[in-house]
């Protein structure tokens, strides 16, 4: 009882603070409210879990996966290199290079323009993931299978971003690079690929969760023992949901992690773009 | 209407591509029975095989054709082998969780434009809660709610719900923030309320971006349903199909559920633009 009447109290007290602090503009305010709100869910959790004894096999309370992600740091770290590095990341890097260099071939034809951009919309809705268990029964259990769910998941969001950038910059510019008498070449890499740089990081983006997802979702397939799907899918028949719940948050800091590091790369690469200027 | 031909176009490479890859990829099993019986394969006999045969690498397009042929309109609605059963039962499980997630995004986006307090506290996680790969924690929501005697198609509708909610909140806080300050101060100049300024101008300024994040929404449903359907099998569905043909390496049968979420996500798109193009003619905001 004196669980649920503690985290409901803090609760309250966390709300006060965070509404005092909107409300008087506290400098630090937009970095320290969404911190306290977290703060609370997580003593909210607890609180319930603890107070209602909550069995740990249904809901463990954060404590006991945050014992579980210090604890077991080796089996995470090993899950990680498998699922991350190995086969997110590498097919992110395929299918996110290959669908630019397509889009910059398909660019030079107005007619495959006009027929991909629909079918390509069309694919980029479908449940891709679907594919997981072909892509296992063609490339083995090992990464090679998940980068090549990773490659197909990424693939049409990228192409379509891309494409719809470069046709993004307008008939002056482009007379501009003419009576510069700038060929192909030159105008692609000083125009047209620049312009296009926030369509491709939009679609970047959306391309880093995919990833982790397809890498995750392809290891219920089919895996060697190690892997975050792999530990994610066995251990809940094991009943051990703490550990099932550090893979998640794990996976959460990496995929949030992964976002940042693109979106950070993009404010670095399209400063000159209005929606990256900061606002007076 | 001119794009008509360039789509038909490039729908008829990715077929021709798929016929070719059919054939690379079936070649080493068709060699490999031709070996076994002592007989040399020509070339055209090779490709021959490679397109029928009964657990191909890469089923051919027609392989597929038949088999989707067979499975709705030769089965009954109501037996386990057909399309249609397990479409409908996937569909009920996205409409659900559709329904719920359309619910939270808007009342979510509602309480961010009013209130700064959520705004600022909720919004940033919102964010963060779609990196989180929900539909790799999708069996173990679903071991939990199925403990707490939640029934399975609200088990399925809650993952859905997850997907579908994000791009909700997000076109809808940008829509009902779409009003610029000169529309805001014409309604206080006419002394309206607070309420009659949101039911008589944020809410139908917000009308296209509602549907645009819809269509974007509902497709996001499904591919949570058909994931939660890979962890609820016993209920049947596209997801379970899937499942039980990659544990048996029926790849036609793979194939086949994949078309028909294909079919079922594209229908669910088209009627939501079909929606969406009557509401904004009917508001007077088409182009």
């Amino acid at each position: 009882m004196i669980w649920i009447i503690a985290s409901l109290l803090f609760w309250v007290v966390a709300i006060a603070i965070n509404v005092h602090l909107v409300r008087h503009k506290v400098p630090g305010a937009s970095f320290l409210v969404p911190i306290i709100f977290g703060v609370t869910i997580l003593v909210l959790w607890e609180g319930m879990v603890r107070g209602f004894n909550i069995s740990p096999v249904l809901l463990p309370p954060p404590s006991a996966v945050g014992v579980a992600l210090v604890s077991k740091t080796d089996i995470l770290l090993q899950d990680l290199v498998q699922t991350f590095f190995k086969g997110a990341l590498t097919g992110y890097a395929m299918g996110c290079g290959s669908a630019i260099l397509i889009a910059i071939a398909i660019d030079r034809s107005a007619f495959l323009q006009r027929g991909l951009l629909p079918v390509g919309n069309f694919i980029a809705a479908l449940p891709i993931v679907g594919l997981a268990p072909i892509m296992v029964m063609w490339f083995g259990f090992d990464w090679h299978s998940k980068a090549a769910v990773v490659v197909a998941m990424v693939f049409f969001p990228v192409l379509v971003n891309t494409v719809q950038g470069l046709q993004a910059t307008d008939h002056m510019q482009r007379d501009l690079m003419r009576t510069y008498a700038a060929g192909y070449v030159p105008t692609l890499l000083k125009l047209r690929l620049p312009a296009a740089m926030p369509f491709i990081f939009n679609g970047l983006k959306i391309a880093t969760t995919l990833a982790l997802i397809g890498a995750i979702v392809a290891e219920f397939f089919g895996s060697p023992i190690k892997g975050m799907g792999f530990r994610i899918s066995t251990e809940v028949g094991r009943l051990s949901l703490d550990m099932v719940w550090a893979e998640i948050t794990v996976a959460a800091i990496l995929g949030s992690g992964f976002y940042g590091l693109v979106a950070l790369l993009e404010k670095r690469m399209t400063f000159w773009h209005p929606s990256q200027r900061k606002t007076r | 209407m001119k794009s008509i031909i360039p789509v038909l176009t490039v729908v008829a490479a990715i077929f021709a591509l798929w016929y070719a890859f059919a054939v690379v990829l079936n070649a080493g099993w068709a060699y490999s029975k031709a070996e076994r019986a002592g007989v040399d394969l020509s070339f055209t006999e090779m490709v021959k095989d490679t397109m029928k045969q009964e657990k191909p690498r890469l089923p051919a397009p027609h392989q597929v054709g038949v088999e989707i042929w067979k499975t709705t309109a030769e089965k009954k609605v109501t037996s386990k082998r057909s399309l249609i059963y397990h479409g409908w039962i996937t569909l009920q499980a996205t409409a659900l969780g559709f329904a719920f997630g359309v619910g939270l995004g808007i009342l979510l986006a509602v309480c961010i434009v009013y209130f700064k307090v959520i705004d600022m506290s909720v919004m940033p996680w919102i964010i963060a809660s779609q990196t989180v790969p929900i539909l790799a924690i999708a069996p173990m929501i679903v071991v939990v709610l199925a403990a707490m005697q939640v029934n399975d198609i609200v088990a399925k509708g809650v993952i859905s719900m997850y997907l579908s909610f994000f791009p909700i909140v997000v076109g809808m806080v940008k829509g009902l923030r779409s009003p610029d300050t000169m529309l805001l101060d014409q309604m206080k100049t006419y002394s309206a309320s607070s309420s009659q300024a949101f039911w008589k101008l944020r809410l139908p300024a917000s009308t296209p971006y509602l549907f645009a994040s819809l269509k974007v929404g509902v497709a996001a449903s499904l591919i949570g349903a058909v994931v939660a359907e890979l962890s609820l099998s016993q209920n049947g569905g596209l997801g379970a199909r899937l499942l039980a043909g990659s544990y048996y390496g029926q790849t036609i049968q793979i194939w086949s559920a994949l078309l028909a979420a294909a079919t079922l996500a594209a229908l669910m798109v088209f009627a939501l633009s079909a929606i969406e193009k009557v509401t904004l003619k009917r508001m007077g905001m088409s182009q």
